[in-house]
């Protein structure tokens, strides 16, 4: 899982032009949207496009988004569930 | 009541010139992205969002950020009634480019959302207008050239239309590694000092444009 949540760092630091940090400053279990990462609307969807990308995994209802894309850890935990 | 050239700023072959002088430059090659970002860390600006633009809002961005900067010009105090008028040949191609590479085989279909909100050029001078609270006309034209008259032709009917104090206009430029940015800041001529600048050298017309333009051929290292 660890291994997992720091390649998904790596990751989304390079989707969304986060040039400014490193995957160490990323806390796992933090929220990314508001108050943690502050990301917005249109990094929600390169998101979606990432887990269906690189893992393979199309999240079929939207209202699963909020959810999952909590922190990286619950990223992690989707992906760990749902790869094939 | 004519119109001045009250600041302008060049950004093109490695280096960031206001008002004729050089302020930053790097000798070295680097791919344009990597020369826009040392534009955004040499000039301390702090907008995390810069680096979520495409190539082309980068650059106009930046332009704009360097024009309206330290020292901020007197025309600036009311950013509401200030304007963009911003001219290019390439439009946002750049950036369409990398869009189609997301979607062009049907296997590998996956547009990115993020490359796909700059896959237009009006979104560059939206960028501006946001940074700095612009609320006048707002404008993206193509030409296939820097062409002043245009420029001169479509920002005095903004200035004739519209309340304006002020308008950001000229010629933002990008596509793969070739960049090209001139811009100036244009306002009435209010009877405000401008220093050591001649009358003549800053009426903002097709001429004085032209010049600037052309000025880059004169650039030493």
């Amino acid at each position: 899982m660890e291994e997992l949540i720091q390649k998904l760092k790596e990751e989304i630091i390079e989707v969304l032009n986060l040039e400014e940090m490193e995957p160490g400053d990323i806390d796992s279990d933090a929220p990314l949207f508001g108050e943690g990462l502050g990301l917005d609307s249109i990094d929600a969807l390169e998101l979606i496009v990432l887990l269906e990308k690189n893992y393979g995994i199309k999240i079929e209802d939207p209202k699963d988004g909020r959810k999952i894309f909590f922190s990286v850890r619950t990223m992690a935990e989707y992906i760990t569930e749902h790869q094939k | 009541m004519p119109l001045l050239i009250r600041k302008y700023c060049d950004i093109r072959k490695q280096r960031v010139v206001v008002d004729g002088k050089k302020v930053f430059g790097q000798e070295d090659d680097a791919a344009a992205r990597l020369f826009l970002k040392s534009v955004y860390r040499h000039f301390r600006i702090d907008y995390p969002k810069f680096f979520k633009m495409d190539g082309l809002s980068k650059l106009g961005f930046l332009t704009a950020e360097i024009l309206l900067g330290d020292p901020a010009p007197a025309q600036i105090h009311a950013p509401e009634n200030g304007g963009i008028i911003l001219t290019n040949a390439s439009s946002s191609v750049d950036i369409d480019k990398k869009h189609f590479d997301t979607i062009k085989s049907r296997e590998q279909y996956f547009p990115s959302p993020s490359n796909f909100v700059y896959t237009l050029p009006n979104i560059m001078a939206g960028e501006i207008a946001i940074r700095h609270g612009m609320k006048g006309e707002n404008s993206v034209l193509i030409s296939r050239q820097f062409d002043p008259e245009l420029i001169v032709g479509i920002t005095r009917l903004a200035f004739e239309t519209e309340s304006l104090t002020f308008c950001i206009c000229g010629w933002v430029e990008m596509n793969d590694e070739h960049y090209e940015s001139l811009l100036f800041l244009v306002g009435q001529d209010d009877g405000l000092s401008d220093g050591d600048k001649s009358r003549e050298d800053i009426i903002f017309d097709p001429l004085n444009l032209m010049k600037r333009y052309k000025a880059v051929n004169e650039w030493k290292n």
